[in-house]
């Protein structure tokens, strides 16, 4: 299979700067409203001096600009993008028709109730589905992104035993050695400190070494499970008791749950919070980087019992109700004891929107048969690379993956001096995104690898046969594979000029200031 | 089951290959490590409320869909609501890039040289915005203005170790103070209010009065949240600078088509709300944080988001962007990152980059003036019903003000009721966050609120006053 990707050594936008070309009329006041208002008056030390530097570009020039910048891109519906831990599955196009209609699209967040109603409907569907889904009680459809849900779980925790007068006293998140990066910033931004715990080799939590941090320190603990290693968390049931019986809350990291719908819930494994990527597990795409989603459904557990407070009186921005005898669905909060509002309004319509249709189309068994086969997925995988040489598979070596496996290239690296890095540039070579790569931290040379239920099982082939190719060229001559990639529109990048303070850029502006312009 | 469109190994035949080569007879082995006391059983997992249980055709979902927002009410005009989200006109251009799925279903830009043109993108964004603002750099961005400031604010308590106060103004949005606070929560800090003079602006003596030595930041709005333009603006960056505080800004992005921008009025952080530029209110999301610096190397070390930055390929040859000052983010950092932000709103900064490519900074002056005038026009219109009240404050607005229904001699909620029913949508409802203020409601103007639709939103509100 030959891949080459366009290259078009486009210019900046700013280097197409036209003399005085336009690229979109602008609505003007008419001459009534012209005459009536007089003219504008604004203080003149507020006034702008100096127009900005923007460029001045037709609508064509954009739209091929623009068009030739995608060509130079690469997503799901290009090809495969196994990152791990990003569950990057096909966007199904009926999402967008969803959540780019205009009568969605042109609503004001604080619209009335009462002209939003088909819109609440929806939300008010997916709060119940994603509690449903999750085993939880009560979910938020609030925060914009999955640490954003992880800061809120983590300021949940926080007010829980703020609540109960003991705060002075639970200082402490601990989270495993495999976690997300985003699980210790979090908790660290909520004001915990943060004690990590580590794998034992069958890739699960070292309940021993658990044993020895959990203490009336412990206001919780945050994992993902499955975990990064794509392992079930065998343990979970002494690590909710340890954790339970010092009154910490567990919280769950929801990247993952694409390989266990339909087998196990969050809720029934004793998880008190969890949050849930809807731009991972439930079909919304990741645009590049966001926007994404992140609901967090909680347990309804006590909180304290003389006050009648409960966990979900703890959720922050606005829950949608509905009112039966009415027919009506309505916003509640943020209330007294909410943690508040983590970002102004609502929370990220267009990408809840995707998820719900996706949901929608798919129901309970359809969500069960995406876990199947993107299990089915991993694992077909998993046993076509263990026969490649210079790869492993590192932790419970006989314990079947669920939604990703972290594959090591360390022997590979060790022998033929070929990293994992080489690695992931010799796939791009052959028109497939690499995995995630040098995470999670405990394994070495690390291939995280996600293919979920959206691959095909020709490119899943294609992809280890890839690889084989790769083991070969490292085996034979090793060189050659610090020159991939050479099939992409540009080849290695100079990071290290990238960053230094001196030829730094991450302006325009900055870069001509240092080129002397 | 049937195979499924999405799923393409869920045929029969597909599934026989895979389980062949695992040496499996049936999937449930592979969950076998989860305890059976955890497990839930199939037919009850079947029966839970989870869209319509069973898979339907799109058509279907579609109907469902379609049914569902017909329940919307349709109303004769755009809202006349803003106060942080404005309805303004995205170009088609705008929608039909992001619906690019090279763009749209990508991932953050991991493996550079595959991904060079999303770079570029969002490096262009960083440094368009970087002109409109006339700042030096902009990160890639974050959830929406309201974090942005959250954010913004922590910041500073990093940058001036061991203050542990922050002034904003009276002002300053109650949703964005509302997200501040949530913020703030696990940290000490104090946040101080400061009042209004009578032309609606950030009282100054207030401000020397009650900035001190333990001050990270002051927080400006500009315009603030009743639309009034902060002309002293420069003014109070000097004095925070006097006490040895960050100047932090909040901006209406489009407002700076006129009015002065932050790189020269003393900001050392501008935060806002970039859905003005090519986005849809969407009901308040997905949003754009904005987040800009001035190039400090204490305040670069300090920030929080992904920045992407313009270098060569290895051999010097070829232009080519990369992300970096990584170690500053999560996945390097973990507990010691300036933030835990991860995803952020990339396509929506696309969207901005789209947004003010096209329309230049010629386009985005007139705009402004467009927004200014339709407000004045209401604000002149409205000022000639009977018993409303639209210069509360003297100072010179931007495209939203407060209008006092007090003499009137009703309630807001009910003329805002009354107004609905003829197909109106008024403005937000100030009594929740500025009681002094009575019965007013902020009345936002864009460039989308015509002439004709002022004049429908006039008369009606006469009616509605009148009868």
């Amino acid at each position: 299979m030959v891949f080459r990707q366009a290259k078009w050594n486009e210019p900046l936008i700013f280097e197409i700067d036209g003399n005085g070309r336009i690229g979109h009329i602008v609505p003007e006041p008419d001459e009534v409203v012209r005459r009536i208002v007089g003219g504008i008056n604004i203080p003149e030390k507020i006034k702008r001096k100096k127009p900005p530097s923007l460029p001045r570009v037709s609508e064509v020039e954009v739209v091929r600009h623009y068009t030739r910048l995608t060509q130079m891109s690469y997503g799901v519906d290009t090809g495969p993008v196994p990152l791990g831990s990003c569950t990057m599955k096909y966007n199904p196009r009926i999402g967008f028709e969803a959540a780019y209609d205009p009568r969605i699209t042109w609503l004001h967040p604080l619209q009335d109730e009462d002209t939003v109603q088909g819109l609440l409907k929806l939300l008010y569907l997916l709060q119940k589905w994603l509690a449903n889904i999750t085993g939880m009680d009560k979910c938020t459809l609030h925060p914009a992104a999955g640490a954003h849900g992880e800061l809120t779980g983590m300021l949940i925790t926080r007010k829980y035993h703020d609540l109960r007068g003991q705060l002075n006293v639970k200082k402490e998140i601990i989270v495993p050695d495999s976690a997300h990066g985003t699980n210790p910033a979090s908790a660290s931004m909520a004001g915990f400190t943060v004690v990590e715990v580590p794998s034992g080799s069958d890739g699960n939590i070292d309940v021993e070494a658990l044993k020895t941090v959990v203490s009336e320190k412990t206001a919780g603990l945050m994992i993902t499970n499955p975990s990064t290693l794509g392992l079930f968390e065998e343990n979970i049931a002494e690590i909710e008791e340890l954790i339970h019986n010092v009154d910490g809350l567990l919280y769950y990291d929801g990247a993952n749950l694409n390989g266990i719908m339909g087998y196990t819930r969050p809720g029934d494994m004793g998880f008190d919070i969890a949050h849930i990527n809807i731009h991972k597990t439930f079909g919304s795409p990741h645009g590049g980087g966001g926007p994404g989603a992140g609901p967090v459904c909680v347990k309804d557990r006590v909180v304290d019992e003389d006050k009648g407070v409960r966990l979900g009186d703890l959720l922050p921005g606005y829950i949608v109700e509905y009112d039966e005898d009415n027919d009506k669905y309505y916003l509640l909060g943020p209330g007294k004891h909410s943690i508040g509002l983590l970002k102004a309004f609502f929370g990220n319509i267009g990408p809840l929107v995707w998820g719900f249709t996706y949901i929608l189309m798919l129901g309970a068994k359809g969500l069960r048969l995406v876990t199947e086969q993107a299990v089915l997925n991993t694992n077909y995988f998993a046993s076509k690379i263990r026969k490649v040489k210079g790869f492993s598979i590192p932790y419970g070596e006989k314990r079947p993956r669920k939604h990703e496996v972290v594959v090591s290239a360390e022997k590979l690296y060790e022998e033929t001096g070929v990293s994992a890095l080489d690695v992931a540039k010799g796939l791009l070579d052959a028109g497939f995104y690499a995995p995630t790569i040098y995470f999670p931290l405990i394994v070495r040379e690390a291939l995280m690898t996600e293919f979920t239920e959206s691959e095909t099982l020709e490119n899943i082939d294609r992809y280890v046969e890839r690889l084989r190719e790769i083991s070969e060229t490292a085996y034979t001559n090793p060189e050659e594979a610090r020159k991939w990639p050479i099939n992409t529109s540009v080849g290695r990048i100079d990071e290290v000029k990238a960053n230094h303070p001196k030829t730094m850029a991450p302006t325009w502006r900055i870069y001509l200031e240092k080129m002397g312009k | 089951m049937g195979p499924h469109p999405w799923i393409p190994n869920s045929t029969d035949e597909y599934r026989r290959i895979i389980m062949e080569e695992l040496g499996i007879r049936s999937i449930d082995e592979l969950f076998r490590d989860i305890p059976e006391k955890f497990r839930i059983k199939r037919d009850e997992w079947d029966e839970l409320e989870i869209g319509f249980k069973e898979p339907i055709s799109e058509y279907e979902a579609w109907r469902f869909i379609d049914e569902s927002l017909s329940m919307n009410k349709k109303l004769k005009t755009i809202p006349f609501l803003g106060g942080g989200v404005y309805p303004h006109y995205v170009p088609a251009v705008v929608k039909h890039i992001l619906m690019r799925g090279e763009f749209l279903t990508s991932y953050t830009p991991y493996q550079a040289e595959i991904s060079v043109g999303l770079m570029q993108a969002l490096f262009e964004y960083q440094s368009l915005m970087a002109e409109l603002l006339d700042m030096d750099i902009v990160n890639a961005s974050m959830y929406d203005w309201g974090s942005a400031t959250g954010e913004a604010f922590l910041m500073s308590l990093r940058v001036k170790h061991g203050r542990r106060k922050i002034i904003i103004p009276h002002t300053m949005n109650p949703f964005h103070r509302r997200v501040a606070e949530t913020y703030l929560y696990p940290h000490n800090v104090s946040l101080v209010e400061v009042g209004v003079t009578e032309k609606g602006t950030v009282d100054i003596s207030e401000l020397e009065e009650k900035i001190d030595g333990e001050t990270a930041a002051v927080y400006l709005q500009n315009p603030n949240f009743l639309g009034f333009i902060e002309e002293d603006a420069a003014t109070i960056g000097d004095i925070a600078h006097k006490h040895g505080a960050l100047f932090i800004m909040g901006v209406y992005p489009l407002s700076l088509g006129f009015l002065e921008a932050p790189g020269n009025l003393g900001a050392d952080i501008v935060v806002g709300e970039g859905q003005p530029l090519g986005l849809y209110p969407s009901f308040g999301g997905p949003l754009l944080g904005i987040f800009a610096i001035r190039n400090d190397r204490k305040l670069i070390r300090q920030m929080p988001g992904r920045l992407i930055g313009l270098t060569t390929t290895k051999d010097g040859k070829e232009r080519a962007f990369a992300m970096i000052l990584q170690t500053r983010e999560q996945h390097i950092r973990r507990e010691k990152a300036t933030s835990n932000i991860c995803t952020n709103e990339a396509l929506s900064a696309i969207a901005s980059a789209v947004y003010l490519s096209l329309l230049g900074p010629d386009g985005l002056k007139k705009l402004a003036e467009t927004n200014y005038y339709h407000a004045h026009y209401a604000e002149k219109k409205l000022s000639s019903l009977e018993g409303v009240e639209t210069r509360i404050y003297s100072g010179e607005f931007f495209n939203e003000f407060p209008v006092r229904f007090d003499d009137t001699g009703r309630e807001y909620y009910e003329i805002h009721k009354r107004l609905l029913v003829k197909g109106i949508h008024g403005g937000i409802y100030l009594g929740n966050y500025y009681s002094e203020l009575g019965e007013s409601a902020l009345y936002a103007f864009t460039e989308m609120h015509t002439h004709r639709d002022i004049d429908l939103l006039v008369d009606a509100l006469k009616d509605v006053l009148s009868g």
